[in-house]
């Protein structure tokens, strides 16, 4: 209804498409991308180590790697070192969690907590808790006890920061609906904050297993006899780096799995987003 | 049940934001409140409902609540404030959880509730599949289940678009038409307003006071019908005239940071 006639005069001129710009920023990535990239590079890695271009002792070749782990299947010694790093792995993530879990709800919940909690937190999450081992000897002997010990400390710190973070997100008018509704504080906890925590608290599950898989090897570096730690700094100072380099892919494939198994977690506990 | 507003005024710090508002809703009676922008419409609710603390003043009750209401004054929020993770018939069975009732009691107040809202086919539904007016309906559904005896809606209808808000006013004019149901109904929109309330109470810009209260004279019944329409819309003028200047003046002024 605007300029009527200055359209009408243009009627008879020839018309052009209107350029698209919309394209691009929206990158999806392929399925097979990667694993065709990552199998590309092993073929280049193997050929090069084949043709003799990298020296075996520096870099050995997939096939030997592969090979290293075919032995230490066969011969039982995988088994004997990945049980071992399980068990300290298991037993100090689970305790690290529960402890954090309970501090992180807590700072979230309570006023005194949170003055308290925080302080401390902020004070000790820093260190690296590696640097704690030899003191948690002393305190704990030279068994399992200070690796244990020293995984559920780095799990601990980051467990209580993602719990209380996530329920501080919980959205305050689901809470407010709640109390409006007269719903007691522990239905409160268990029905709104809970399951308003979980996606950060799962994605916190991210961060501490690698912390805890970091600390098993250096703590096994530091003293264990067996170990995917201790197995990988023998190999290295014997020189037997095919068997180096199994332990490393050994450890790769460990936390690939835990990856795997908290997506599978997620999906299945946060269907709902 | 009478809902008494006793002298309420309530500061944020420095921030005067209600004051000295007094007013009375009589069983089955449906006030609106209504003012500029800031006026303090919803923090008046939430005081009304016992979610806020006012500063002076208090919200007080009269006589007894029905013998059937588990929750006598309900709120139905804005946002919905529904559980994200929770089916409808959860979201609707939430606030009977904690109740002695038993499990085929609740199951049966959820189905009613469900019913009087249209939700019935939708009871295995996440809230994030749902438009915004069945969202909002979802919210009027949790609210019937506890039998309320005040319904204390704050602006329920503001996030949803016009068609949608439309469909949902009819709702309320069919829930609230036995009379068993008191409400109160905050919104910056004159048009429901008139269409729903008893009385309207028409706050004045910040800090709120009572400017003047409004009643509607016409039953609520009625108010659909051609005749009808032309005299609310004489009200609704009404009331933005009372209104317009300090809503002017209230969306011209500088936000506290």
């Amino acid at each position: 209804m605007l300029d009527r006639a200055a359209t009408d005069t243009a009627k008879n001129e020839a018309t052009r498409p209107v350029r698209f710009r919309g394209a691009g920023f929206v990158p999806a990535s392929s399925r097979y991308g990667g694993w065709i990239a990552l199998g590309l590079l092993i073929a280049i890695w193997q050929a090069a180590g084949s043709a003799g271009l990298v020296n075996a002792l520096f870099l050995p070749t997939p096939s030997a790697i592969v090979r290293a782990i075919y032995q230490l299947a066969v011969s039982g010694a995988l088994w004997q070192h990945v049980s071992a790093s399980l068990l300290r792995i298991g037993v100090g993530w689970l305790l690290g969690t529960a402890a954090g879990i309970a501090v992180g709800f807590a700072i979230g919940l309570s006023r005194l907590a949170r003055s308290v909690g925080i302080t401390f937190i902020s004070a000790l999450f820093p260190i690296p808790k590696i640097a704690l081992l030899p003191l948690l000897i002393l305190w704990l002997g030279i068994g399992e006890e200070p690796k244990i010990a020293t995984i559920a400390l780095g799990v601990f710190f980051s467990t209580a920061i993602s719990v209380y973070s996530g329920v501080d997100a919980v959205p305050r008018n689901l809470i407010r609906m709640a109390q409006s509704f007269n719903v007691p504080f522990a239905t409160i906890v268990r029905k709104v904050i809970w399951p308003g925590a979980l996606p950060a608290i799962l994605a916190g599950f991210r961060i501490t297993a690698s912390v805890a898989l970091l600390l098993v090897v250096s703590a096994e570096m530091i003293g264990a006899q067996y170990g995917i730690g201790a197995f990988v700094l023998q190999a290295g100072n014997l020189m037997q780096t095919d068997q180096l380099l199994a332990g490393v892919v050994i450890l790769s494939v460990f936390g690939l799995a835990v990856g795997k198994v908290i997506g599978w977690l997620e999906m299945r506990l946060l269907h709902w987003r | 049940m009478d809902l008494i507003a006793s002298h309420i005024s309530h500061r944020f710090g420095d921030l005067a934001v209600l004051d000295d508002v007094s007013f009375t809703v009589g069983a089955g009676e449906v006030v609106a409140i209504v003012g500029p922008s800031g006026c303090g419409k919803s923090t008046l609710l939430s005081i009304l409902g016992g979610l806020l603390q006012p500063t002076s003043g208090a919200p007080e009750l009269r006589g007894a609540p029905p013998a059937d209401s588990l929750n006598p004054l309900t709120f139905v929020f804005q946002d919905f404030a529904l559980l994200p993770w929770a089916t409808v018939e959860e979201n609707v069975g939430f606030p009977l959880l904690h109740t002695q009732l038993s499990a085929a009691q609740r199951r049966a107040l959820v189905e009613d509730a469900l019913r009087r809202t249209g939700l019935t086919d939708f009871r295995q539904t996440y809230p994030k599949q749902l438009s915004g007016g069945m969202r909002q309906r979802v919210g009027i559904s949790r609210a019937l289940a506890v039998r309320p005896a005040i319904l204390l809606m704050d602006e329920p209808l503001s996030a949803l678009d016009s068609q949608t808000r439309e469909l949902l006013m009819e709702d309320f004019i069919r829930l609230l038409a036995d009379g068993g149901m008191g409400a109160v109904y905050v919104t910056h929109n004159l048009k429901e307003a008139v269409r729903l309330a008893d009385r309207i109470v028409v706050l004045s810009r910040r800090p709120g006071r009572i400017r003047e209260v409004v009643t509607v004279p016409m039953a609520r019944a009625t108010r659909g019908e051609a005749a009808a329409r032309e005299k609310l819309l004489v009200l609704q003028n009404q009331i933005w005239s009372l209104i317009r200047n300090e809503a002017i003046d209230a969306e011209r002024e500088v936000q506290h940071a």
